[in-house]
């Protein structure tokens, strides 16, 4: 693997990121009958946040102030463990399939901990579902990876990604990928606050899970954090365009198209998705989120050998 | 003891010495012996007398399209119905608050509105700030909504108290709305008075001028001609339309069902533009006035309006199709909210909410008034009585409805629509029901010996049935709270006045 291409996917991530949010949007729009917004305006969006300032109630606390930015951090460290095509990811080690999966408990941590510091009935209660939401996620999401560990007998994401695409022996596990993708894909849904999970476009609070947890912050602070939720769609997104994608056989330019092109697909899919079924009633959330964790289990048991 | 109330249909006025007075004793006895039967309390309010209050009570006898009358003077307390009867509680509460006088026994006598009172010099206290019914325990919590929301929408203040995410009580809190439109109207008509009609609830214009309208008629003993009668139930109809296909869109954004949010917030438009074609403004302001309508159809306007609806109905055909068929959104909808018939004739329920619960209340066709004593529209029940049932009587409402104009506007022939002013005549007494979209509106109005309103009693339909959201949330899920109330979909300047 050659260091110097790492950086690719990353300044990819960086920039590309904001624009998935658009492709959903249109998506809608096209569905809805509508045109949609500019493609753009989530980089605007984001970009106005960052000229702002912010206003901070007197209840809140510095935890408040470090949670935007604690989160950011988790899912650009994530983003450096996740790897694109054939290049890899940045850094990469045995095992840190754990941190990976974990840096996202650390962005949920802080996120929550900054709602709970206002105070708010509304943030604790989003509080609360997101808490209950996730660790049933968590789950699903880390037996996925257990799956592909054993199938491709790595323990770093590079490696696990790298083995699905390049080794031969791998490709008995097909059944294995087709459980993982699903498994990830509910759980992707789930952690990034669409539907059926989650409503990103409500103005209700008391249905809110991610959104409501968030509405004490403003200016840079909310900037950062809706840019936070860029990159770990897109973080996200990658590792499963990169399980369910034969990409990675040929090293060459196709390849590397071949993953954008796939995350950019799972926004489509996220946009179709969002169009045609309504949101699930916030009770059968856990059912859903225990069938992701059956297939994934289902995935690790079907693993030849 | 053993006499009946006094009898009355709708679009007639009595006498007002014949509402004559009784003792309490016989006046609880009537109310609660009528309301044993097929029948519902549509008013029970003070009238101010040289000493005391007067009560005057309202039921509505659906099974003899027939209203009764009852009268009583009280002094400063009187034994509370509310006990024998949890359907007066609204109302009582609301008499404790505009004229002092205590209903002895009410379970739960607290502000309704915080307005000034009528009578008096207490002071009231700012809207909201009252004491809530509350839980108390390790792991209980109070979630206090509004009267500020999210959304642009009325101000309101609801107050959950919550084991979890499930809600054990919910109690609503109203009156920033106040506007203080009854007293304005004693003395009246004059010219003001239509226009606060027309402005007691704004998505339900034609419906509360059609109330007055026709009380005017009835004090002045005058009917409109058929052409205006043919009118005004279009424009209710279309009225109902617009406002059924807006709540069914709201509702699916609620669940972020966005196919159909997004196409029937453009129906709405549309439906709306329809009631402009007649009378020039979307809301019907200005299109009647009591003695008839200000604007007519000429045949070019018919066939216009008639192809145009062609096309609203197909639009909301597709739209609506599109939500009741899919199995997410009826996973959603089903056992949400439910309200039981038993709790929704007990709480005095009326309109849509009602019909959803399985009780045939339609004042179209129970006490038919205007067109709809010649065309009669079917009562469209549901028995489920939740988000689904009040949904889906919207859903059959609006074909209904469509259907009706059509029908209307085939037998609409342009004669002249000459209206001439009307005054109401002199030491009468009437009740005007009407069907408006959310359900019964009631207006019940006296003149004085020289015509003019010794007082004049309006209650919307959401009066009737915020209680019934209450009741709707009990064991819900507080995250169901929006859906819920978006079903009901009740005005807060309706009842707050």
């Amino acid at each position: 693997m050659e260091r110097s291409w790492s950086a690719v996917p990353v300044l990819m991530a960086l920039v590309m990121s904001p624009f998935l949010f658009s492709v959903i949007n249109r998506t809608k729009a096209f569905f809805g009958g509508r045109r949609g917004q500019p493609l753009l305006q989530p980089y605007a969006d984001i970009a106005k946040l960052l000229r702002k300032g912010a206003v901070y109630s007197r209840t809140t606390t510095r935890v408040f102030r470090i949670g935007p930015v604690a989160g950011l951090a988790s899912v650009l460290a994530a983003l450096a463990l996740t790897p694109l095509g054939p290049s890899g990811a940045l850094v990469s080690f045995e095992g840190d399939v754990v941190l990976f999966v974990y840096l996202f408990a650390v962005m949920r941590f802080v996120t929550v901990l900054a709602a709970l510091d206002t105070g708010s009935a509304f943030e604790g209660m989003g509080a609360s579902r997101e808490v209950q939401f996730s660790a049933l996620g968590e789950v699903a999401f880390f037996l996925g990876i257990t799956a592909l560990a054993a199938l491709t007998h790595r323990t770093s994401l590079s490696g696990i990604l790298d083995a699905l695409g390049n080794s031969p022996e791998v490709h008995g596990g097909r059944p294995v990928h087709f459980l993982v993708g699903s498994s990830l894909f509910v759980v992707l849904l789930a952690e990034n606050a669409r539907l059926p999970v989650d409503d990103p476009e409500t103005h209700l609070e008391l249905t809110m899970i991610h959104e409501v947890m968030v509405l004490d912050h403003g200016g840079v602070d909310l900037g950062l954090i809706q840019y936070a939720g860029c990159l770990k769609l897109w973080v996200m997104a990658s590792l499963l365009a990169g399980v369910v994608l034969p990409a990675g056989s040929v090293h060459t330019v196709a390849s590397a198209a071949i993953l954008p092109a796939g995350i950019l697909a799972l926004a489509v899919l996220i946009g179709v998705v969002e169009s045609t079924m309504a949101r699930l009633r916030l009770v059968m959330v856990p059912q859903l989120l225990v069938a992701a964790g059956v297939l994934a289990l289902l995935a690790l048991i079907v693993v030849p050998g | 003891m053993g006499e009946a109330m006094v009898r009355l249909y709708n679009e007639e006025s009595l006498p007002l010495e014949v509402v004559s007075v009784v003792d309490f004793e016989q006046f609880r006895h009537l109310i609660l012996g009528t309301l044993a039967g097929e029948a519902h309390l549509s008013a029970l309010f003070g009238v101010p007398q040289d000493r005391g209050v007067r009560l005057y009570a309202v039921v509505s006898d659906t099974v003899h399209g027939s209203m009764g009358l009852a009268a009583t003077d009280v002094g400063d307390s009187f034994p509370s119905l509310t006990p024998a009867c949890p359907q007066a509680h609204w109302f009582e509460r609301e008499i404790f608050e505009q004229w002092g006088v205590r209903p002895e026994g009410h379970p739960w006598l607290k502000p309704v509105r915080f307005q000034p009172p009528r009578r008096g010099t207490t002071a009231p206290s700012p809207p909201g700030v009252t004491d809530y019914f509350s839980m108390e325990g390790e792991e209980v919590h109070e979630v206090a909504v509004g009267p500020v929301h999210a959304g642009v929408i009325e101000p309101g203040h609801f107050r959950f108290q919550c084991y979890g995410e499930t809600v054990h009580h919910l109690e609503i809190s109203l009156g920033y709305q106040h506007r203080g439109v009854e007293a304005k109207l004693v003395g009246g008509p004059d010219r003001r008075t239509i226009h606060y009609m027309e402005t007691l609830a704004g998505d339900t214009t034609i419906g509360h001028a059609t109330a007055y309208s026709q009380a005017v008629e009835s004090l002045a003993g005058r009917r409109p001609t058929m052409t205006a009668q043919i009118l005004r139930g279009v424009a209710a109809e279309l009225e109902r339309l617009a406002n059924h296909i807006g709540c069914l869109g709201a509702m699916a954004g609620d669940i972020a069902f966005l196919p159909t949010r997004n196409f029937c917030g453009r129906i709405r438009g549309d439906v709306l533009n329809l009631t402009a074609l007649i009378c020039g403004n979307r809301f019907g302001r200005g299109f009647l006035r009591p003695g008839g309508v200000t604007s007519g159809m000429d045949p070019d306007q018919i066939s216009r309006m008639l192809a145009r609806l062609d096309v609203v109905e197909k639009d909301a055909e597709v739209a609506l199709s599109l939500m009741f068929d899919a199995p997410s959104v009826l996973g959603r909808l089903e056992g949400t909210g439910t309200v039981p018939a038993q709790t929704a004739a007990s709480i005095g329920m009326v309109g849509v909410g009602a019909r959803a619960s399985g009780l045939a209340r339609d004042v179209r066709s129970q006490l038919p008034y205007g067109i709809y004593r010649y065309s009669s529209v079917p009562v469209c029940t549901y028995t489920t009585g939740d988000c689904f049932a009040r949904a889906y009587v919207r859903w059959v409402e609006i074909q209904r409805s469509f259907a009706f104009v059509r029908d209307q506007l085939g037998s609409l022939n342009g004669d002249g629509f000459p209206v001439k002013p009307l005054y109401p005549g002199a030491g009468r007494l009437t009740v005007s029901l009407v069907e408006g979209w959310r359900g019964e509106i009631c207006h019940v109005a006296a003149t004085d010996a020289a015509g003019k309103f010794l007082f004049y009693k309006v209650v919307d339909p959401s009066f009737h049935n915020w209680f019934g959201l209450a009741c709707a949330l009990r064991g819900q899920q507080i995250s169901d709270f929006p859906l819920c109330n978006k079903s009901f979909d009740l005005s807060y300047c309706g009842h707050d006045l």
